[in-house]
């Protein structure tokens, strides 16, 4: 079990840390035809907008409720619920998602009063439902505050049970195939996601995903010129109709807040997964599919596990006491630690944003709550030789001398990191083969050149015109 | 070239098998025969001479699939690692114009690269269809004044160790006693001690290995002229004829250049290796006594002293994670006895191993340090190889990398001790890579992984697995893991959002 070493020094360097609140508003990103809304000053959106552009390359619909000196002072409601009112004009969502800011919370919004108010006000909107989440960026970090959304969402917008007449496993109208519904966490990718859901369709199953950020940020094309809202993404009215999922899977402990209250609501038992990377987790969601759904696993999985059991063989001279720095928020850090670890490498510099249960669980013997800075110097100290983290790092491997391994959020200097896959045994085995030759380049176990001191020097050193006559052969 | 020279390398008196009635190397067995050809076997043993342009003469498969595909290294000139070859055409076989093209290749080359030789070597088209390769060198090498030398090594000659052969031969015939050595620098150089010169022959610096070794020798004051061919140029290859010893390095390749500097120069030589603390101590001690200078000998025992003091330390917490692990040896000639003792040094124990290539000479010693009992492997079929890992519970297989990967398909650690390989383990500097790499692959966590049957894999798949494994405590099913069953929920403190209509 790792033991947490709290952050110590007053200034944060080079930060890992991304704000709860853009954590919350990807995860609205994830339904079809949606809009966060920042409850906070224009800033905070702009922001937030240029991160997740420059990330996924794609337009990202992202609004503000724009408090200005006198709201933040004398009250922002109004900028709520006149927020809301010119976005359910203008766009007509079928979601609307509320994260608040470090400023609203510090300046103490009852986000839902303002909401309430705007229902009171505008009840010409009342079908389009709007989510809070209360996700100040002075606690958590990313991840927190996209486990918070889904919480918030399944709050608001899945029913009791009893009161919506569905019970696990219920087939719904014109559907042939059971639905099974996936929580997903914000360590997954939309590369990853797309490869989560072929893999559970191979069972027969529909899968749900809460949220599906393969539908929406996938970076597709459409028909339409342009939206003002999501491209893609789950159907809002999915998340009613949960109850009659056969199970749910929960990817990411993050998310487990949210799965208990998802069961509470509806009953449907679910099936929880640190994450999915590596051979031993995935043998194990693939097992938990076969019993869900009664069906044989199919041949192409096996063979796919073999094929990354074979990966695993001839990337284990490489990856093999190799010592690795590791920087990311907790769900992703505690995958990487042991798909790592699994290889036979040692983490050496573990780096969280912010606490988190998960973290617990880390395959090291103690995390470092902290930034890149940090980063970089446990990795000096410990002669890390290759180093996973966002973009961000790229100074810090460099100034070490030893190759990056983008992972995470942001990744703005390079091209489709979004949708790069991670899990499964397919995914697994690509991050093997790529850590592998990036340790290749390193030429470890390098013997440096040694001169003898009694070598014969040759012509060339000194510049003399080469004596053909007196090497001549003896032809 | 004539098939009386052949049978004459084929016939090295120096071997010891060939004392013996039925005497030459054996033949190859069409459909079981695994290894190089001649041309292999004379590139490889040349190649590594990094001043000198080498120029393939035949088709594309020779070059095409050889070139920069060996660890070797060098300390400066990279030449040898620009793949040359006269890439043949079918025109140029049907029309004879491969004389020509290799006569322009060679000034090709001497022109853009200023090599300090150019060798040439033969391969089986232009050697069927009779391009004079002798002569074209020798004419090339007067008309553009370098050196440059036949290495007549087609493939269909003979074996890989017969083209090292063909490739020592064309030193001794071609380039050895073509230089007097230069005089020895006259600064940064200890001035008490006596400098002696000695040669190592069919050492290849693998991944600068080498490396390791050159400083004791430095300090002992043994210059070597040449290593034949790791890290060398062609001007020490000239003077190799002025050594007082040759080392014979852990190879039987090249005997015949240190049997022929014998008899030419009456250079004594000894045979050795770099390989492990006892044989780098003892192969120190050969020069001092073959030297015989004892001021020499004296400081050569008390290097030995303080090295092996030094490493014994290096190596302990090493000898801890690897004492009593049983390992499989299968690798050609005299790797098979100079790697037992390295492995006895870590603790280790040889339970077996290969002697295909060995010498009666080199069966002998084997038994020497393994004892009566020591399991030889004379066929190393893949399939046999295995079964003797299971049958004798070893921990880690050691051979070259072509076996690597059958290893690894039946779940057997594995290191790779060939040609290939990206580590160097010689001198005393080198056990400690060679212990790592071994506890590396032995201690990994995914033999387990890869061992154990799918956990939806039913009861008598996994028996039939398992058998196969011979392991069978190593199928474990599936730890339950991280999967949480839907008995812990509890209801979360904070549920009381708004909701919408």
């Amino acid at each position: 079990m790792a033991t947490i070493e709290k952050r110590k020094k007053a200034l944060s360097v080079n930060p890992l840390k991304s704000s709860q609140t853009i954590g919350a508003a990807l995860a609205f990103l994830g339904f079809h035809r949606s809009m966060p809304m920042l409850h906070g000053s224009q800033g905070c959106t702009a922001f937030g907008k240029v991160f997740f552009v420059r990330h996924f390359r794609e337009p990202i619909p992202l609004q503000t409720s724009a408090m200005d000196q006198v709201s933040s002072v004398m009250g922002a409601d109004d900028n709520v619920t006149e927020g809301l009112k010119v976005i359910c004009e203008k766009s007509s969502p079928s979601l609307v998602g509320v994260p608040t800011t470090g400023l609203a919370e510090t300046q103490g919004c009852d986000v839902k009063r303002a909401i309430h108010a705007f229902r009171e006000k505008y009840p010409q909107f009342n079908s389009i439902p709007v989510v809070p989440v209360t996700t100040p960026d002075f606690t958590g970090c990313m991840e927190t505050g996209f486990a918070a959304a889904v919480h918030a969402l399944i709050d608001v917008m899945v029913p009791v049970a009893e009161d919506a007449g569905t019970r696990p496993g219920q087939r719904k109208r014109q559907e042939r195939k059971k639905q099974i519904t996936v929580l997903t966490s914000s360590h997954l990718t939309p590369g990853d996601l797309e490869a989560i859901k072929d893999t559970i369709e191979m069972f027969g199953l529909r899968p749900v995903l809460i949220p599906d950020l393969s539908d929406s940020l996938d970076g597709h094309l459409t028909e339409s010129d342009f939206s003002a809202l999501t491209i893609g993404g789950t159907d809002v009215d999915e998340l009613t109709t949960l109850g009659m999922s056969l199970a749910t899977l929960v990817i990411g402990p993050s998310l487990y807040r949210a799965a208990d209250l998802l069961h509470k609501r509806t009953g449907v038992p679910d099936r929880r997964f640190d994450h999915l990377m590596g051979l031993d987790a995935m043998d194990e969601f693939v097992h938990a599919l076969a019993e869900i759904s009664g069906e044989p696993v199919p041949q192409k999985l096996e063979r796919n596990r073999a094929q990354l059991q074979d990966a695993m063989l001839d990337t284990h001279f490489m990856l093999g006491m190799t010592r690795v720095a590791l920087a990311a928020d907790p769900d992703l850090l505690n995958a990487f630690s042991h798909l790592l670890t699994g290889m036979g490498a040692e983490v050496v510099a573990a780096v969280a944003p912010s606490n988190a249960p998960a973290l617990k669980n880390v395959a090291v013997d103690s995390v470092k709550l902290g930034d890149l800075e940090e980063l970089e110097k446990m990795a000096k100290t410990h002669q890390a030789e290759i180093m996973i983290s966002n973009s961000h790092a790229v100074e810090s491997a460099q100034r070490l001398g030893i190759p990056l391994l983008r992972a995470g959020f942001p990744q703005y200097d390079l091209l489709g990191g979004y949708q790069k896959v991670w899990v499964g045994y397919q995914g697994t085995r690509q991050i093997l083969f790529d850590l592998a030759n990036m340790l290749l380049t390193l030429e470890r176990g390098e013997i440096h050149p040694y001169h003898s001191i009694y070598k014969q020097p040759s012509e060339f050193d000194y510049g003399a015109e080469k004596a053909t006559e007196n090497t001549g052969l003896q032809h | 070239m004539k098939a009386k020279d052949i049978a004459e390398l084929l016939d090295e008196p120096a071997c010891e098998h060939n004392k013996k009635s039925k005497s030459g190397c054996a033949k190859p067995k069409p459909g079981a025969t695994a290894g190089g050809c001649a041309f292999d076997g004379a590139q490889i043993a040349l190649l590594p001479i990094a001043d000198v342009a080498h120029i393939v003469h035949g088709t594309i498969a020779c070059a095409g699939s050889s070139w920069d595909n060996r660890g070797t290294r060098s300390s400066g000139e990279t030449l040898y690692k620009i793949g040359m070859t006269t890439d043949l055409t079918e025109q140029d076989v049907i029309m004879g114009r491969g004389e020509k093209r290799l006569f322009h290749s060679i000034k090709q080359a001497v022109e853009d690269y200023k090599p300090a030789a150019v060798f040439v070597y033969n391969t089986c088209v232009p050697a069927l269809v009779g391009d004079d390769v002798d002569a074209i060198c020798k004419s090339a090498a007067e008309r553009w004044g370098t050196p440059v030398v036949p290495v007549d090594a087609a493939g269909f000659y003979g074996t890989k160790n017969l083209g090292n052969r063909i490739a020592g031969e064309a030193m001794v015939k071609y380039v050895i006693g073509t230089r007097e050595p230069s005089p020895l620098p006259k600064k940064n150089i200890p001035q008490n001690i006596k400098v002696h010169d000695i040669n190592l022959i069919g050492e290849y610096n693998i991944a600068g290995e080498l490396w390791h070794v050159l400083p004791l020798l430095d300090e002992l004051g043994l210059r070597v002229l040449c290593t034949l061919s790791g890290d060398a140029r062609f001007h020490e290859v000239q003077s190799m004829h002025r050594a007082e010893v040759n080392m014979m390095v852990c190879s039987k390749a090249m005997i015949n250049v240190a049997r022929k500097l014998k008899d030419k120069y009456g250079t004594g030589w000894f045979e050795g290796s770099f390989y492990g603390v006892t044989d780098v101590s003892q192969a120190l001690r050969d020069f001092a006594r073959l030297i015989n200078d004892d001021d020499l000998t004296q400081r050569t025992e008390a290097l030995i002293v303080r090295e092996e003091a030094c490493i014994d330390e290096a190596l302990q917490p090493w000898r801890e994670k690897l004492r009593g692990k049983r390992v499989l040896l299968y690798t050609g000639g005299v790797k098979s006895w100079s790697i037992i003792s390295a492995l006895q040094d870590l603790g280790m124990t040889v339970v077996a191993t290969g002697t295909k290539k060995s010498t009666e000479e080199d069966k002998a010693r084997i038994r020497e340090l393994m004892g009566k009992e020591a399991v030889m492997i004379e066929d190393g079929n893949p399939r046999a190889l295995i079964k003797l890992v299971r049958e004798q519970n070893v921990d880690v297989l050691i051979a070259g990398g072509r076996t690597m990967y059958t290893a690894l398909k039946a779940r057997i650690p594995f290191l790779d001790i060939n040609q290939e390989r990206d580590f160097g383990y010689e001198g005393y500097q080198g056990m400690i890579e060679l212990a790592r790499q071994i506890a590396l692959t032995v201690d990994s966590p995914v033999w387990e992984k890869v061992r154990r049957p799918s956990p939806w894999a039913k009861a008598s798949e996994i028996a039939n697995k398992s058998s196969d494994v011979s392991e069978a405590s190593d199928v474990n099913q599936a730890d339950s893991g991280t999967a949480h069953t839907e008995s812990a929920h509890t209801e979360s403190a904070h549920n009381e959002s708004a909701r919408s209509a």
